[in-house]
């Protein structure tokens, strides 16, 4: 039976995994190769590194760091994070990359969905969200610039555009819930999962086993990713799918 | 020497990391006369069926015939297992190399297409690639088109129907999942290979 997916994600500045609060005091939790080898042998299904540092000279750096991390983790692998071309894509892709996610760049040009799927496979793209409840209620917007700004599009018609431009998958963020630890948005996660085909992903919000058992449930999301509650006790991913097991949820495990 | 053979579709990075991990000397090449060196042949391949024409027009197929009529060991991954077959629905103009009976289709409405993620094989305890694995073990898969269950066949696995999820006759093998990308168990199943 195909499993749910449990996504560790890991928040790079400068090389070093940073965990922010309110995207203020950046606490350092450690180096990526080491956390996601943790990872993998704790569980997880997949590893996530999303490269949050602004300045641009630090690219280097980031390639390097994905490299190191590559070499020794043999489950999917995806980077994300201020990927804007082609070209780019290819270098993080040759440094042992699996699937790349884009966000801002995609939102402003649709095309480089196809382009990137053309020459890598629809497999290797994903689209990631970043979505935010509108205040009357009537849906989502989607926010680009790392939710600084509205993209002045609804989020779930613009996983379905994503989606026909050759994304692979759909990494959505609830921009309302991330950071607080008080369970995914399961309406919007069930509203982009029923909208598209391919997989969704559900991320922000994770704060404890029963809102991952939620998430697959009610949100019908086909994996869901976390961050900061996986990084300060590498038993947690462990015991997590063991609770979702024990709850009916199918997961890999033992792994 | 390992040849991985690329023909353009994707990235083959990964691949060529788990055979360096297990310490075997391998090489990406898109040259017919290095996999006509190599001990064995890899055939990755992610993306359309569509690129396996590339290896048509570039030689490799009649260097990859070779090889297997010399019985040097054949593994196909994903794509590259597909193209065993005769055909696939996903581009009905371009042949696979046939030497297995039977076309690739694509899944059923009723599930979500691609198949992407984790799922659990039904191992035939008599495979030599699969020897040392448990049988309950899950690997990952990520594609649209799927091969049919035959006499081939050693793995199955359960996704909208049952499907080869791999395939073994002598010196070939063939995998619809991701060894590269499915852990211990993957990178075991590759160690096997290496041992034949």
């Amino acid at each position: 039976m195909l499993t749910k997916r449990i996504i560790a994600c890991l928040d790079v500045d400068g090389g070093r995994v940073v965990k922010g609060v309110q995207f203020l005091n950046l606490r350092d939790a450690g180096d990526p190769a080491e956390l996601a080898r943790a990872h993998s042998a704790s569980g997880a299904d997949e590893i996530v590194l999303l490269d949050i540092s602004a300045a641009h000279q630090q690219r280097a750096t980031l390639l390097e760091t994905v490299r190191r991390t590559a070499k020794e983790l043999f489950i999917p692998f995806t980077v994300g994070g201020g990927i804007r071309t082609l070209e780019e894509a290819s270098g993080v892709f040759a440094a042992g990359v699996d699937k790349i996610s884009i966000n801002s760049a995609a939102l402003a040009n649709p095309e480089l969905i196809t382009q990137i799927a053309l020459r890598f496979g629809s497999q290797a793209v994903v689209v990631a969200i970043d979505a935010k409840r509108r205040e009357d209620c009537s849906g989502w917007d989607a926010f680009t610039k790392g939710g600084r700004v509205p993209a002045g599009r609804d989020a779930i018609e613009w996983a379905g555009e994503a989606e026909n431009s050759g994304a692979g998958e759909i990494l959505l963020t609830s921009m309302d819930r991330d950071g607080t630890g008080a369970g995914f948005d399961c309406e919007l996660t069930r509203a982009v999962a029923t909208a598209v085909r391919i997989p969704v992903i559900a991320s922000g919000g994770a704060g404890g086993a029963a809102h991952f058992v939620e998430v697959f449930r009610e949100g019908q999301a086909d994996a869901a990713l976390a961050a900061s509650i996986f990084h300060y006790g590498f038993n947690r991913l462990a015991d997590l799918k063991q609770e979702l097991g024990a709850a009916g949820i199918p997961v890999r495990w033992p792994c | 020497m390992i040849a991985i053979v690329d023909y353009g579709a994707g990235n083959l990075v990964s691949v060529k990391k788990a055979f360096d991990w297990l310490g075997q000397e391998c090489v990406i090449t898109s040259d017919p006369a290095e996999v006509a060196k190599a001990v064995k042949v890899v055939l990755p391949g992610v993306g359309h069926f569509t690129s396996t024409a590339a290896l048509e027009s570039s030689g490799l197929r009649q260097a990859i015939a070779d090889a297997i009529v010399r019985s040097v060991p054949f593994l196909g991954i994903c794509v590259g297992m597909q193209w065993m077959f005769e055909r696939s629905r996903e581009s009905a103009s371009v042949a696979g190399l046939g030497i297995l009976k039977g076309e690739c289709d694509r899944f059923p409405e009723s599930v979500k297409s691609p198949h992407v993620g984790w799922n659990s094989l039904e191992i035939d305890p008599r495979s030599r690639l699969f020897r040392g694995v448990p049988s309950t073990s899950f690997v990952y898969f990520t594609h649209s088109f799927r091969a049919p269950v035959d006499d081939m066949t050693v793995a199955c696995c359960e996704y909208g129907g049952r499907f080869s999820a791999a395939v073994e006759r002598d010196h070939l093998f063939g995998v619809q999942f991701h060894p590269e990308k499915s852990g211990e168990v993957g990178l075991k199943l590759l160690s096997n290979f290496c041992a034949i």
